[in-house]
């Protein structure tokens, strides 16, 4: 392990990986900060410029701008009440009370540190638990690789919000079908092309990236008149006042801190769950467990309550990168759209990537460790410089979306019938999400769509057609439970509540 | 059954599975592989299924969270105009070339978004498509073919 932690700061330390990762964070924060723009526009606007890059090189860019986008999202929550990303929701509870007692740069402070160490701690727990996992996972045949993706599909639509599973569900089969557009990879017969050539390859992932999310979200924004850069504007003139924190609020972190990171990185790790589950669970823990005058102040600008949701949030986007490296099966959206780009790399994740190309795994985890560093020197104190850039006018910014994502798109395949496809997609996508229907479960069964159909034709092939594949391991039994009890319980609460 | 527009999307969800259904059935699998158990259509006929299966549950089951949404507050002016230019942007870039019909998608983006600082949009269109395309041929090397700058030169 030693060598490959080695191996991982020898690539993540050289002054252009730096360099990356210090872009990454700045670019993600700037995205992070518009509400409504997550880190999932973020990452996939970054794509195309990755291409251009080696496979680490683009990874580390790409999980500078995820961290970006959190820590983006975590001072739009507390300066504005106006959450970037859904993970940082419950970081508003305390956050904004705190900044409007005046202590917007303690606010801050506290969330970067807990950010930072949140971080700190889930980078340790990957450490250990990625190779262990990495070898764990060999054991693992397509039965299980396929109980597995079913499990993923199904925890993300379960653990969308309320009384969307049927519609998440829907997304997911959508996901699938548009991954099965093209040659069949075993037999190379077409399907649903339609005899248009240019669908003989499928679909590109790029290209529904883009148009589910940057497109989409550009054309929502104008459709539903909203102003994303407000907010920043708002930012730029807030006073923050000063970011030290004081020796009684630090006694307070530290207690807070490695329970949260734990709770965030367990969670993180589960498929489908992620960090916006992570942070309001940790702040449901850390209510419970304060004293009582401690959880007088919760809501009202408590440091526990501020410090909770932001660390497990960062330990939770540390955590999805576990099955996403070791069994290359992303469990969110944000990690789903990175496996899509490994893909691209010609880089197939999974147990065998620790082994093939230790310089990508362990990179990853490092660079994931010095973007917290760069976010903590660098764009704590430049926050308010960063809302200025973001105070450009609704008319640049939309227009600039657009360009960035068709851009992407044709300098991918130099063919204007893609672009039509995305403004097609894009333009479904965007009438979708005015009803509620959620995009992270399509992404993840595009990206997961054409694994899938491998491990079912192997499992299907070697039973002879049998679905006793099903049971006849133990392994996979125990993960097609996990997935009937997860749907189970899920009926039962919504049943409950008479929502479905 | 209340009907609103959840349900008529679940509708047409349910219409598009049939239709990726009866597509499915029609794949052509080479005659060895017809009985197989596994073959190019199974995994799409199972998708098939399991649309119909969703989208009826989603039809027939209650919705007692109904999205609304006020058609008057939406922009729909705008948004159709910005789909538009985009279309025509696709329609003139392997013709015009990149540069020309960039800029010009970005200009056009900006004045029917309702920008009026000329100055402003001319140097967010053609400079900065220029500076971008150099980053991207010049230092990212990749190409990008443009009839237009070939005509005068700029580029080889």
């Amino acid at each position: 392990m030693i060598e490959g932690i080695l191996i991982g700061l020898s690539t993540a330390l050289t002054l252009q990986n730096i360099f990356m990762v210090m872009i990454g964070c700045f670019f993600g924060t700037i995205i992070g900060m518009l509400p409504g723009l997550g880190p999932m526009t973020a990452i996939a606007l970054m794509i195309p410029i990755t291409y251009g890059f080696d496979p680490a090189t683009g990874l580390i860019l790409m999980a500078g701008v995820y961290y970006g986008a959190v820590f983006g999202g975590s001072t739009s929550s507390i300066l504005l009440n106006a959450p970037g990303v859904p993970g940082t929701v419950a970081t508003s509870f305390d956050g904004y009370p705190m900044a409007q007692q005046g202590k917007a740069g303690k606010a801050l402070a506290i969330a970067a540190w807990s950010s930072f160490a949140g971080g700190t701690f889930s980078a340790i727990y990957l450490l250990f638990l990625a190779p262990s996992l990495s070898k764990v996972s060999l054991s693992f045949r397509s039965p299980d690789y396929f109980a597995l993706m079913i499990l993923g599909l199904t925890a993300i639509a379960a653990f969308s919000s309320k009384g969307q599973f049927l519609k998440a569900m829907m997304m997911v089969v959508l996901g699938l079908m548009l991954a099965s557009v093209g040659q069949d990879s075993l037999s190379d017969i077409t399907r649903f092309t339609f005899d248009n050539m240019n669908l003989t390859d499928g679909i590109s992932f790029v290209l529904v990236v883009m148009a589910t999310f940057a497109m989409s979200e550009a054309l929502t924004i104008i459709l539903k008149r909203n102003d994303p850069t407000a907010a920043a504007k708002q930012v730029s003139l807030t006073e923050l006042g000063s970011i030290k924190i004081d020796k009684e609020d630090r006694k307070k972190m530290y207690k807070t801190i490695p329970r949260s990171s734990v709770i965030g990185f367990l969670i993180g790790v589960l498929p489908g769950a992620g960090a916006t589950i992570a942070s309001f669970l940790a702040y449901g823990m850390e209510r419970n467990l304060v004293n009582d005058d401690e959880k007088q102040k919760f809501g009202k600008g408590s440091v526990n309550g501020l410090s909770a949701p932001e660390t497990a949030n960062n330990a939770a986007c540390s955590g999805s990168f576990v099955p996403m490296l070791t069994l290359g099966i992303p469990g969110s959206g944000t990690t789903a759209v990175m496996l899509g780009a490994l893909l691209g790399f010609g880089v197939q994740p999974g147990p065998r990537l620790y082994m093939t190309n230790p310089e990508i795994f362990w990179s990853i985890i490092m660079s994931m460790y010095i973007g917290m560093v760069i976010l903590l020197i660098l764009n704590l104190p430049l926050i308010p410089y960063i809302a200025r850039i973001l105070a450009v006018p609704k008319n640049y910014l939309i227009p600039l979306i657009l360009f960035f994502s068709i851009t992407g798109i044709y300098v991918m395949s130099f063919n204007n019938f893609d672009i039509y496809l995305m403004i097609g997609i894009a333009v479904v996508a965007t009438f979708l999400r005015l009803y509620d229907f959620p995009m992270p479960p399509l992404i993840l069964a595009f990206v997961l769509g054409g694994l899938m159909e491998e491990n079912l034709r192997r499992s299907l092939l070697l039973s002879n057609g049998s679905w006793e594949f099903l049971w006849d391991r133990t392994l996979t039994l125990c993960i097609l439970l996990t997935t009937a009890f997860i749907v189970i319980w899920h009926i039962y609460k919504n049943f409950k509540r008479k929502i479905i | 059954m209340n009907i609103n527009t959840t349900k008529i999307i679940s509708l047409l969800f349910f219409i598009f599975s049939v239709f990726y259904l009866y597509t499915a059935y029609q794949i052509q699998v080479f005659a060895f592989d017809e009985n197989a158990p596994f073959n190019a259509k199974t995994f799409p006929i199972y998708l098939g299924y399991a649309g119909l299966f969703f989208s009826g549950l989603k039809l027939i089951l209650p919705d007692p969270e109904t999205i609304k949404v006020e058609h008057k507050n939406l922009e729909y002016k705008k948004t159709a105009i910005l789909i538009t230019i985009a279309i025509i942007y696709g329609a003139t870039i392997l013709k015009i070339g990149y540069f020309l019909t960039t800029s010009f998608f970005l200009f056009g983006s900006y004045y029917f978004l309702g920008e009026r600082r000329w100055i402003l949009m001319f140097l967010l269109s053609f400079p900065f498509v220029a500076a971008f395309m150099y980053l991207l041929h010049g230092v990212l090397e990749i190409y990008l073919r443009d009839p237009f700058l070939k005509l005068i030169g700029v580029m080889g």
